[in-house]
């Protein structure tokens, strides 16, 4: 019988609660976060069977150097004019994420989440696949619309819940959906879409067509079962996928460690599925857009899903409705050892002399009245909580594709009530 | 007309979607090479090719997160959960995405997805083979459910959620796949080839989801069931001698209330039916609708016989299952004194 062996001289088990280095007020000192040398990765050929690739799991895939140099075989060896769209296109979702979350602070909406520091994971990403190919976004990578030419009027339009806001008030601010540019409605449900793109990397390769997917999710829902499911069918199906985890070190308070970090790196996952498998350098925009480019290729060419991981800042708050000198220490942003994506590029394309510290200020600025006259165009169509903009029908409608007897009795009710609630709202009807 | 079971009309109307559809992909846990634990996809592989019907890894999730994804591809999935008593692990990826898909992406994207699953008890399947979650779908606007009593209407049916473009939760009563269950455990159950619904037409044709079937005309009491259900109310009812209407909702939502409240207000009383237990089931929602709508006509208390609130026990099934004794007393309740 087990109960008969002695037990007072077993030592007492323990639990262990992960807790991040530094909490408010702490001195960072990020001296042990392994950097590799960039230029230092080898570059594995596109039908490289994992297995042989596994070490790449606890590298870094990393191009520019401390010199802002472009380096080693990762080097995309991308034209001065490709970069300049990559600049610029990373400095206006900056400018807008900064201006639409003042808007949230002037209670022009609800609710708004900034992708700052962590610009070059959707950006350079989207850059690096073709403009048809399918994204499963989370919702940081806001950069993905601004690469694939998503007016930021629309946006906005969006993030007021405003009457022109194509998705009919219907979501939280910044949950963007178009069809047209291949770009997923986004869930708050974490982690969600990475079965779903899956599917859809499955149902292209089963038509045989020539589109693949791609999807994102933080490194916190990763441990959400959507995500191992995803990972589980991407190996078994040998799914035509890219799949990025952006390691940006916090979920909301909760720091990486309770989705696992304190264990092994995220790209690791993919080895225990056999999966290819990279970390990538998340705040060099070189090296995410030439891992984003061979798992492209490499799903492309029938050799199946990757998984990356790019090591990254969230250098904001997760959102509007948290406040992160709350829960760790301000610092960190200040010490990241990988710097900013934009001052990193910035820096690289003045080496290259094809930028100036002049012009990347005259950017900026440009940037900054682009948003400008957008959020004033969208501020026509109304902003949130002034007003009803939608007519009452459109909640009761894609509910189902045609409206069932109940639904078509709630919405009487709601019309009646609005004639009681709001007797001189006439003018939004 | 050929003579089917139900597993065989789902098959056949699997088949016949198949061939008309280029989009129709079956998947789920043993469906391909081996065509299910039920059969219900047997040959289907072999006729329509891997690609069409697949076998799965073991998990829910992946499986309705995968169709679902499949769907805004534009392919129109019909996943098998093997039982509905698995089908918890997929729930986020049903109530959250599929069911929402279309509202919050303004119909961009939509969910054509027709999710097969096999429900309810009375074949000693213990508490994790035997449930009928009905009630869980039916709580999550934007999804229709979808329960069939006859081989014939469950080709119909599953014909027409298939081709409907909103996601149906299809749920296959399995105590009835091979013939008409009436409650009594202990006679011999007769086979369908014994009964006109199992003429069953191997083209293509459809039921309607939202159209109850009223299958024994009344004017004593309606009786509302679903289901294996069906079966049981019938033969209680004919045992008795009560001159019972039974409709047979097999859409659950949307509603056929049109059916039911003219029924209602004819016979004054109303019974409802189900396997499933009874604290929050669907026949609360019919209780409270029949309340809303035909309370002025009725001549006694809507009655309720259910599954009891306790998980579904393996030795003791026949003390569990709501049959011609439960029903028998309710029936005695509300139409007792036109008998008596």
């Amino acid at each position: 019988m087990a109960d008969d062996k002695p037990k007072t001289n077993l030592p007492p088990l323990s639990l262990h609660v992960p807790e991040p280095k530094y909490r408010p007020g702490d001195t960072v000192d990020y001296s042990d976060v392994v950097i590799p040398k960039a230029g230092d990765q080898p570059r594995p050929d596109l039908a490289s069977d994992p297995a042989t690739m596994r070490e790449m799991v606890y590298d870094m895939v990393r191009v520019l150097d401390d010199d802002y140099k472009a380096v080693g075989p990762w080097d995309p060896k991308l034209s001065d004019e490709t970069l300049l769209q990559m600049l610029k296109t990373m400095a206006q979702v900056r400018a807008f994420d900064d201006r639409l979350h003042r808007m949230q602070r002037q209670g022009k909406t609800s609710f708004y989440m900034k992708s700052t520091g962590e610009e070059a994971t959707s950006v350079a990403a989207a850059m690096a696949l073709h403009s048809d190919d399918m994204c499963f976004p989370s919702y940081r990578q806001q950069g993905i619309l601004f690469v694939r030419g998503y007016p930021m009027v629309d946006m906005i339009n969006q993030i007021f819940s405003n009457r022109e806001d194509k998705l009919k008030g219907r979501q939280l601010p910044i949950m963007y959906c178009s069809r047209e540019l291949g770009f997923f409605s986004i869930s708050g449900n974490l982690a969600t879409q990475y079965p779903q793109a899956v599917g859809w990397a499955m149902a292209s390769a089963a038509k045989g067509d020539t589109r693949i997917a791609a999807t994102w999710c933080g490194e916190g829902s990763t441990a959400e079962g959507d995500f191992h499911s995803a990972m589980t069918f991407a190996a078994v199906y040998n799914a035509p996928i890219v799949m990025n985890i952006v390691n940006n070190q916090w979920a909301i308070s909760s720091f990486s460690g309770f989705a696992g970090a304190e264990r092994t790196t995220f790209a690791a996952r993919a080895a225990g599925y056999g999966i290819a498998g990279l970390r990538v350098d998340g705040n060099d925009p070189l090296a995410v857009y030439a891992a984003t480019q061979w798992a492209a290729e490499r799903a492309r060419t029938n050799n199946g899903p990757t998984l990356i991981e790019h090591f990254t800042y969230r250098a904001e708050a997760h959102s509007t409705s948290d406040d992160p000198s709350a829960y760790r220490s301000a610092q960190e942003r200040e010490e990241w050892p990988l710097g900013d994506p934009i001052t990193r590029l910035k820096r690289h394309l003045i080496h290259r002399g094809v930028w100036s510290k002049e012009q990347h200020e005259a950017l900026d600025k440009e940037c900054i009245d682009a948003v400008k006259v957008a959020t004033k165009e969208a501020e026509k169509n109304g902003i949130l909580g002034h007003g009803l903009h939608q007519p009452f029908e459109t909640m009761f409608q894609d509910v189902f594709e045609e409206m069932p007897w109940h639904l078509k009795e709630q919405s009487d009710q709601a019309n009646r009530e609005r004639e009681i609630k709001w007797p001189d709202a006439e003018a939004s009807k | 007309m050929t003579t089917m079971n139900m597993i065989e009309a789902i098959n056949s109307g699997l088949d016949n979607m198949m061939a008309r559809d280029d989009d129709v992909v079956i998947m789920g846990e043993d469906v391909g090479y081996f065509g299910g634990v039920f059969r219900a996809t047997a040959g289907l592989q072999e006729k329509h090719g891997k690609t069409r019907c697949f076998d799965t890894p073991i998990s829910e999730c992946g499986i309705i997160g995968v169709a679902v994804g499949m769907a805004a591809y534009g392919m129109r999935p019909v996943p098998e959960i093997q039982f509905a008593d698995y089908i918890y692990p997929g729930l986020d990826q049903l109530v959250s995405e599929a069911a929402r898909l279309r509202y919050r992406s303004a119909a961009e994207f939509t969910s054509a997805i027709t999710v097969r699953s096999p429900f309810g008890g009375g074949i000693f399947g213990g508490q994790t083979h035997s449930q009928s979650p009905e009630s869980m779908f039916t709580h999550v606007c934007g999804l229709k459910t979808v329960i069939p009593s006859t081989p014939y209407d469950a080709k119909g049916l599953l014909i027409s959620a298939i081709e409907d473009n909103d996601p149906v939760m299809f749920f296959e009563p399995k105590r009835i796949y091979n013939g008409p269950f009436t409650g009594y455990y202990d006679k011999p159950v007769e086979p369908w080839s014994k009964f006109e619904a199992s003429e069953v037409p191997e083209d293509y044709y459809k039921i309607p989801l939202g159209k109850a079937n009223i299958v024994r005309a009344g004017e004593a009491v309606t009786i509302l069931a679903y289901g294996t259900m069906v079966h049981v109310a019938r033969a209680v009812v004919e045992e008795q001698g009560v001159d019972a209407e039974v409709i047979d909702l097999r859409t659950l939502v949307p509603l056929d209330i049109e059916t039911i409240e003219a029924s209602v207000k004819k016979t004054g009383r109303c019974l409802i039916i189900h396997e499933a237990t009874r604290t929050s089931g669907f026949g609360a929602e019919l209780s409270a609708l029949v309340q809303e709508r035909c309370f002025y006509h009725l001549e006694a208390p809507i009655e309720r016989v259910t599954g009891f609130d306790t998980p579904y026990p393996h030795s003791l099934e026949w003390a569990y299952f709501p049959g011609p004794v439960r029903i028998g007393e309710a029936l005695d309740k509300i139409v007792g004194e036109l008998t008596a």
